[in-house]
């Protein structure tokens, strides 16, 4: 095995880049073909998951088909909108501020009187005002919203179901967040959002690893042990890592097992989508 | 000599769009032809695209179908051409298929005898497994002096079975056909080519190639069904086990490569593996492991 005598320990989540962005093109390319969309739409935050898809989409399909929105709330700190307008200016691609502030204090001065959100609830919220913002800005521009996604953060259950998790289709979606900043470098992405801490962004110096008890590198190559390489957890642990961290992400994926798949429909009739009608996407007509 | 210059058609079929897929396999056949092709080899499915589902029974063909036999009238001035499409039958089975087409008619039809259903794959749940593995002559191009060519057709999950490019060097083969649809996964800079799928099929042709003392073909397509991502990296491979030209990975290709047969004469007399092989023994030993496990023998 690589890495084993050297001081360096080896890095079994390493890509190459190239080849990845190559992949990851020929996917955007081809669903986009296969909707006849004429543009991408996608809501930069100013993190790196979507910067990432931003450089991916424009190198796929070109920047001038590309619709990035950015959406933030009087909460989004003004660096990661500065962040995201660095990438429309060293992309040229179209955008568009649109602020869902004014209807995200709308819903929560809409509850009943004298409840209180919680910050879950509120970046919930948050999350499918910008999906509605989206998916209607699509259908402005014939477009179709892509995806940001990652494998860490969808493993975890650290996305908002109908909310950020909603898109027509995602290309970095089976990338672990260590995958997603390899890649980025490769990209050109700017340097200060590949270096920066990830955040939702929903308070002003939030931070995943800071909210979530983790730091990214680690819990990749735990979700790597357990989902891609079907560990027992035991044997995870017996590698060195945190018995209790090892345990607690296990319970994360466990707990998130419903984001990840499409609602269930009681299946009453003779023949029912999701069980027994299984289509592609995108259906050509026969003659 | 007996040489042949093949063409290996790595494209990107549209999912379930029928009269697309026809015209790309006429334009790549001219193509080819164009070239100076003998033979031009198509991907698995490459008619219909691969992850159909319940578009399986409805991009269907007979091996008689008009638009079938119409693909095949543009090889009578040659090419040949190794097509891949949803083959019906009359007790309305579906079979995922690959067709010799040469001088203007379907020649013979291989239909794919392993249909991987685990992981990703769902085959056997769509499709029905093919029960004969056999070889088959043809011309490719070459005069009646030249000879006709030993040729083996398997469908991409076939040749995993090592029993069936086996089989079909001992009944003929001098060039074993392997059509795919293989997806790519398992993206990591340890894999060659940083692409577990195409690492490990590298090394499985090598050894098909090797083993067999036979001239490999591997066609395999590229494009986007769904979620899956086809790799391409066609090649073609000498009885040697050496590869003789690789197509790049993710893009459309059309890779042409001359082989000459004689060259299989030649590693078979150096390397008398099939010579040497024992059938009998083989298939006296499967008959007990066949036996025992039926409960039919003592183990």
């Amino acid at each position: 095995m690589k890495g084993e005598s050297g001081s360096a320990p080896h890095d079994e989540l390493a890509i190459d880049p190239e080849m990845v962005a190559a992949m990851c093109r020929s996917f955007i390319t081809s669903h986009v073909a296969s909707t006849g969309a004429e543009r991408v739409l996608l809501g930069l935050s100013g993190g790196i998951d979507s910067a990432l898809v931003a450089y991916l989409t424009a190198a796929a399909i070109g920047a001038d088909r590309l619709v990035a929105v950015l959406m933030p709330t009087a909460g989004s700190s003004p660096s990661s909108r500065a962040d995201a307008e660095a990438i429309v200016n060293d992309l040229s691609c179209q955008s568009e501020l649109i602020s869902i502030e004014a209807p995200l204090a709308a819903l929560i001065a809409n509850l009943p009187a004298g409840e209180s959100v919680t910050p879950l609830r509120r970046g919930n919220m948050a999350a499918r005002l910008r999906m509605t913002t989206l998916y209607d800005r699509s259908a402005l521009h014939r477009g179709v919203v892509v995806g940001t996604g990652n494998k860490s953060e969808m493993l975890i259950g650290y996305s908002t179901i109908f909310g950020d998790a909603a898109s027509a289709f995602n290309p970095i979606g089976d990338l672990y967040k260590t995958q997603v900043r390899e890649l980025s470098r490769h990209l050109g992405v700017p340097t200060q959002i590949i270096e920066k801490a990830p955040s939702a962004d929903l308070w002003p110096g939030q931070t995943d690893e800071g909210e979530g008890g983790f730091d990214y590198p680690t819990l990749d190559r735990v979700l790597y042990r357990i989902v891609d390489r079907r560990l027992p957890l035991e044997d995870v642990i017996a590698e060195g890592f945190d018995r209790e961290f090892v345990l607690r992400v296990s319970e994360m994926i466990r707990r998130s097992e419903f984001k990840r798949q499409m609602p269930p429909i009681a299946k009453v009739g003779g023949r029912s989508s999701g069980s027994d009608y299984l289509y592609p996407r995108r259906r050509p007509k026969l003659d | 000599m007996r040489r042949r210059l093949l063409a290996l058609a790595q494209i990107a079929p549209a999912l379930g769009d029928l009269a697309q897929n026809f015209a790309l396999h006429q334009a790549k056949i001219a193509e080819a032809r164009a070239a100076g092709a003998d033979l031009v080899i198509f991907p698995e499915l490459g008619l219909t695209g691969y992850q159909l589902q319940d578009l399986a029974p409805e991009v269907a063909m007979r091996r008689t179908d008009p638009r079938l036999q119409a693909l095949a009238r543009l090889t009578s001035g040659g090419p040949s051409a190794v097509v891949s499409f949803v083959e019906s039958t009359d007790d309305h089975r579906l079979f995922a298929a690959a067709a010799l087409l040469e001088g203007g008619e379907v020649r013979h039809v291989a239909r794919k005898c392993f249909l991987p259903t685990y992981g990703l794959f769902d085959e056997r749940r769509f499709l029905a497994a093919g029960d004969a593995i056999r070889a088959t002559r043809a011309a490719l191009g070459g005069s009646a002096v030249q000879g006709d060519v030993g040729i083996g057709i398997g469908v991409c999950e076939d040749f995993w079975h090592p029993t069936l490019p086996s089989i079909l060097a001992q009944d003929g083969a001098e060039l074993l056909i392997n059509v795919a649809a293989g997806p790519a996964r398992g993206a990591s800079v340890d894999a060659d080519q940083g692409l577990g799928s195409a690492a490990s099929w590298g090394t499985l042709l090598r050894a098909t190639a090797a083993l067999t003392t036979s001239y490999v073909a591997f066609t395999n397509r590229v494009g986007v069904d769904e979620s899956l991502i086809f790799w391409g990296g066609s090649r073609v491979i000498g009885p040697d086990g050496v590869v003789l030209a690789e197509a790049p990975l993710f893009e459309e290709a059309l890779l042409l490569a001359e082989i000459d047969l004689d060259e299989v004469a030649r590693a078979r007399t150096a390397l008398p593996l099939l010579r040497d092989e024992r059938l009998e023994l083989t298939r006296r030993e499967y008959d007990r492991i066949i036996a025992t496990r039926a409960g039919l023998e003592e183990a």
